[in-house]
């Protein structure tokens, strides 16, 4: 029996419940966050033409760079603005 | 099953009270101790004596030695020479000589004439509470541990090397087990208090400690030496410049290279000569394998995980080595980054593995340059431009081809730009018959291989062989990374 020490951040995520489903998209808020990857903005420009249709609300969000994480300031932005979010990465 | 030392048992241990009058603490492996045998007889005829024996309980012979093999008295009284003699009074040290000085001891004990066929001193030994293959151990025992991390129990039959693969936390190669006591030792190579952060890293964003620093290079199999070495590049690597979360994340290749200046390539053993970016040297081999062991376990990045690597290279283990500073005809890499020659520093360059540039027959500036830029011009593909910068490692026979002409480094890297600017019409979309390329829009224009700082130049290798070598690097500039040299804290 040997006692080590744990190398890890020992970092236990705490339990995340999911955002309700949203029930209908007609008259919710939709973000559509592109990663900055090349062509992204392809798969988002239908995407955005599709959620219009059925009745969104479509906000255009973009990182800096595909590299790094999304900026703490970007990402409260989409939360208090948004029913729902999609990232999108594309190559 | 028992339990980990805590702060709260350790409190429970006080110092064990010390008798009035002389105290002794000796030992019989060490000749001062065993010269001054008669001496602590003498003085136990004339005033009383407490001897504390720390290896041999019989010895000294007919002072009814109290046994201290186990330390305890030894430790708490911080005794670091045997002998020591100390004079105590109410269970306070009023007095202390270290090693025999008849001096000394006669004032210390009161009794004249002391060994007068001895001669006058003589240094003692080291106590065992203080030899570094007791102290980690004793310093667990008696103080308590300030260490934080969470303890891991294995099983009784559980090999340790084994639970270490079991709980994800090797890169793929045995590492060696973090028990508290290696880590403490650990720890002895830093000022730094274990609980102070050093890092936010990528990944999973996690803080990280000195502590948890150290149990990666104790895995990573660092000595204590190597640590302050391994705080830095920490450091370094988790800086928005280097960027180590895309670095990881890439379908690229590259991971972080290391590569140290300063005298601390010395005192700690760096190989900057012969097969410098290969095995065989402790230092090279884990410092670089400690920083991606905290990547690893502190900040969450994996392979197939974040780490999404195509192909990645077999310096993603760990890849460190230090340049040769001493036989360069130029000023280290170090002070291309503002630092005084003679700083220690770690800089971390975003590289894959390195590829040999062979030349063996220009002896004239000139030409190698020429040798050289041919090979950097297909650098990922003989279409790339700007993206990527390089280092450039030039060896002993290579570098004496420009120490001989009274070229600099800048003269080098002038003409290494001169030499790769590379004419649009060959970069451009289908060209070659390669689909690969640039917009049209370069064509009839010189583009440059390299931005104007994404050439390094490093000195080292081994004295015999004319061949240089290029260590192609990852996205630079913002959006990737940037090369980072940090200066090394002891």
């Amino acid at each position: 029996m040997t006692i080590l020490l744990d190398p890890t951040s020992e970092a236990v995520p705490a339990e995340r419940t999911r955002a309700k489903r949203l029930a209908t998209l007609a008259g919710q808020t939709v973000g559509l966050l592109d990663i900055a990857k090349m062509r992204g903005d392809i798969f988002l420009d239908r995407l955005e033409e599709r959620l219009t249709k059925k009745g969104a609300k479509v906000i255009r969000y973009k990182k800096p760079t595909f590299t790094k994480p999304a900026p703490i300031d970007l990402r409260h932005e989409i939360a208090e603005q948004c029913d729902a979010v999609v990232e999108a990465l594309a190559d | 099953m028992s339990q980990a030392p805590s702060a709260s048992d350790a409190s429970k241990e006080s110092p064990p009270p010390l008798p009035s009058g002389v105290v002794a603490f000796v030992k019989r492996d060490c000749p001062t101790c065993v010269l001054v045998e008669p001496i602590l007889q003498a003085i136990a005829l004339e005033v009383p004596i407490t001897v504390y024996t720390q290896d041999d309980p019989e010895f000294p012979a007919g002072l009814k030695p109290v046994d201290d093999t186990e330390l305890t008295v030894s430790w708490h009284y911080d005794i670091d020479v045997v002998p020591t003699l100390l004079r105590v009074e109410a269970g306070r040290v009023v007095e202390t000589a270290l090693g025999w000085h008849r001096g000394e001891w006669e004032k210390l004990s009161g009794v004249e004439g002391l060994g007068p066929d001895l001669p006058e001193l003589r240094v003692g030994c080291g106590s065992l509470s203080v030899d570094p293959s007791r102290a980690p151990e004793l310093a667990l025992r008696f103080s308590g541990s300030k260490l934080q991390s969470r303890r891991v129990e294995t099983a009784s039959l559980e090999d340790d090397i084994q639970a270490c693969f079991d709980r994800g936390w090797t890169d793929g190669l045995p590492v060696v087990p973090p028990t508290e006591a290696r880590v403490l030792a650990m720890l002895e190579g830093t000022t730094r208090s274990p609980e102070e952060l050093v890092a936010v890293v990528p990944p999973d964003l996690q803080p990280c400690s000195v502590e948890k620093v150290a149990i990666n290079a104790v895995m990573a199999g660092c000595r204590p030496s190597y640590l302050p070495v391994v705080l830095a590049a920490v450091e370094a690597a988790c800086t928005d410049e280097f960027n180590i979360h895309g670095l990881l994340a890439t379908t690229m290749s590259a991971g972080p290279v290391l590569i140290v200046n300063g005298p601390i390539r010395k005192r700690i053993g760096m190989n900057s000569g012969n097969n410098v970016l290969g095995q065989g040297n402790r230092a090279n081999s884990t410092i670089g394998r400690a920083l991606q062991l905290v990547i690893r376990n502190v900040g969450g990045g994996r392979p197939g995980d974040v780490d999404r690597a195509t192909l990645g290279n077999p310096g993603k283990v760990g890849f460190c080595f230090a340049e040769d500073e001493e036989g360069s005809p130029w000023t280290p890499l170090s002070t291309d980054f503002g630092f005084e020659a003679g700083t220690n520093t770690v800089t971390l360059f975003p590289g894959e593995g390195p590829r040999t540039i062979f030349d063996q027959l220009s002896r004239e500036p000139e030409s190698l340059a020429r040798s050289f830029a041919a090979s950097l011009r297909t650098m990922y593909s003989p279409k790339s431009v700007m993206v990527f910068d390089v280092v450039l490692i030039v060896s002993p026979e290579h570098a004496r081809v420009f120490r001989e002409a009274g070229w600099s480094k800048e003269d080098l890297r002038a003409k290494l730009h001169e030499l790769t600017l590379l004419p649009g019409d060959e970069l451009v979309r289908g060209a070659q018959g390669i689909a690969e390329g640039l917009p049209d829009g370069v064509r009839g224009k010189s583009i440059p291989k390299f931005r104007p700082d994404g050439l390094h130049i490093v000195h080292a290798g081994g004295g015999a062989g004319l061949f240089s070598a290029i260590i192609a690097g990852w996205v630079n500039g913002e959006m990737g990374s940037r090369t980072v040299s940090w200066e090394i804290q002891s």
